[in-house]
């Protein structure tokens, strides 16, 4: 590769790294909008399945081509900047939302190797960069200069604020027993173990030891980017549709693909921390890519399980879901976590 | 010019920029984004420091959390310009003199012999292996593990007390509790009764 590459490396010259850092994140972003195109089509047709409808089926064959129709629809749309509006962070809160989806990407492993920036902290970068999300959220409710927008921003701040605390505690244990906090490294510290030289790899994979961990990581994902049932950030019974009531086409799309792309990094680093990433399941089938697509693609269906199964949450029944069930839990688990670590029933030496 | 030093500069004037733009900016909201600009930049240019785990945790809690409550405050503020300039020339011999005082302070501390490359030396390059994360956890839960267990004692006095100062009880209110909520059950509010058919004779 290095060496097929090199004609062209010396073309740019010392400009090489950076081209060649702009190809691959192109390579990884292009693939992410596209799934992210296809993951509403998906949506779609999963909770129609469920509600024994069809779902989209008229663009294309199976409305395969319904995406892209909605794509070029919301991109001829008009921008529509509401008069009393905060001009300059009405256009920057979308940005602002897209951004850190986007960012969070660069730590993330593919498979063994495969990955654009594979830093020591990469656990904490994800951290930060999560953290940074909400940004989005507040900053368009705010500028919107209207009444539902900023009430689903200040909902939006306080929930994602709540959920993160959990979420990290869940992250803690992750990074306790793999002692690292590099994406691929906890990947591998899932690889062995007695089950995984048995040939049983998936029962050396964290979510059995973690196992309320990974619940609560899944439902804070969940929670955190605001889907149902915790989508009342933007619940049309009550703040019609929260921070994106003023916003019309792209810079709506913009929302859209953000909370999309956020959905999918939920789902790969729940299948990368928990469910051992590209690792295969079985010691005879080789560990490879598609099993992180398989693993990431089943999470997303309980995304989309759980939207067309449970009625919206109240209000303070997430507050309190987050603050008092979930963070005693993982404190707890966290705590037997230690304590198993250091005694002679030790599975992680 | 080293690609290292000309992201130090670009990283530099946008923070200083920004640093700026945060007293100057007329409005509160813009003012608390403009500081979240600020610490970004200034995580960046501890990134180039090679202290990972600082840079990543002043991004984590302060732009991820302590800001973002901040704003939740500053938003729901009644922003009137006129009222906040009220006071500005009865507070400006205070605020000059202590602006004076912390730079005297700053051009004395920086501007002495201690902080020249001869009092201190660049640190010997790290091997590879070197983690900045592991190294700080190693140090803080070993050596300095009393300062800083007393430390978070002091932060979780802190809490307590911000929660004392401000909890009010009132009387006759009419709270929710979602917990007896949840744990409500069918019987508690349902009563099936089997009776016989009314007939009209």
């Amino acid at each position: 590769m290095e060496a097929m590459l090199q004609p062209v490396a010396d073309l740019f010259g010392a400009a090489w790294p950076a081209v060649w850092t702009l190809v691959k994140i192109v390579a990884i972003i292009a693939p992410l909008m596209i799934c992210v195109a296809y993951l509403t089509l998906a949506e779609r047709k999963v909770i129609g399945f469920m509600q024994v409808r069809i779902g989209p089926n008229r663009v294309g064959p199976w409305g395969l081509l319904q995406p892209i129709a909605d794509g070029v629809k919301l991109l001829f749309k008009e921008i529509i900047v509401p008069s009393g509006a905060n001009k300059g962070l009405f256009i920057l809160g979308p940005i602002l939302a897209i951004a850190p989806s986007l960012a969070a990407w660069a730590v993330v492993p593919f498979d063994d190797g495969l990955v654009l920036a594979d830093v020591n902290a990469g656990l904490l970068f994800l951290l930060a960069i999560t953290s940074m999300e909400v940004y989005g959220v507040i900053v368009a409710g705010w500028a919107s200069n209207s009444k539902y927008p900023f009430l689903g921003s200040m909902r939006a701040a306080a929930q994602m604020v709540s959920y993160e605390v959990s979420m990290g505690f869940a992250l803690i244990c992750v990074l306790l027993i793999s002692s690292s906090l590099n994406l691929t490294d906890i990947v591998m510290s899932q690889n062995d173990g007695r089950f995984a030289d048995m040939g049983l790899g998936v029962l050396s994979w964290n979510w059995i030891p973690l196992f309320p961990m990974f619940v609560v990581y899944v439902i804070s994902g969940i929670a955190e980017t605001n889907r149902a049932p915790f989508d009342v950030v933007e619940g049309e019974a009550e703040v019609v549709a929260g921070h994106m009531v003023e916003y019309s086409g792209m810079t709506f799309a913009l929302f859209f693909l953000a909370e999309y792309a956020n959905m999918i990094l939920v789902s790969i680093l729940t299948s990368i921390l928990f469910l051992g990433g590209w690792l295969s399941p079985v010691g005879f089938l080789p560990d490879g890519f598609h099993w992180l697509a398989l693993k990431t693609a089943f999470i997303l269906l309980l995304f989309l399980w759980a939207r067309a199964t449970f009625p919206r949450f109240r209000y303070d029944h997430i507050m309190r879901l987050g603050w008092k069930v979930f963070i005693p839990v993982t404190l707890v688990w966290l705590f037997v976590v230690t304590v198993w670590m250091m005694s002679p029933l030790s599975i992680w030496s | 010019m080293e690609f290292k030093t000309f992201v130090f500069y670009f990283l530099a004037v946008i923070m200083v920029l920004a640093a700026l733009r945060v007293i100057t900016a007329r409005n509160p909201v813009h003012a608390a984004l403009f500081l979240v600009l600020t610490f970004f930049n200034a995580g960046g240019i501890w990134l180039l420091l090679q202290a990972e785990f600082l840079a990543i945790t002043l991004v984590m809690v302060y732009v991820g959390a302590v800001m973002v409550l901040f704003l939740f405050v500053v938003m729901m503020l009644d922003i009137n310009l006129d009222r906040l300039r009220e006071g500005f020339w009865s507070y400006l011999p205070v605020g000059a003199l202590v602006g004076i005082l912390m730079l005297v302070e700053m051009v004395m501390v920086l501007g002495g012999s201690y902080f020249g490359l001869e009092a201190m030396p660049a640190p010997p390059a790290a091997a590879d292996t070197y983690s900045n994360t592991r190294e700080l956890g190693r140090v803080l839960y070993t050596d300095y593990v009393y300062p800083f267990e007393l430390a978070s004692l002091v932060l979780l006095v802190a809490m307590v007390a911000a929660v004392a100062l401000t909890l009010r009880k009132r009387k006759g209110l009419k709270y929710i509790q979602p917990s007896e909520q949840v744990a409500v059950k069918r019987e508690g509010r349902v009563e099936l009764v089997k009776m016989q058919a009314e007939k009209e004779d």
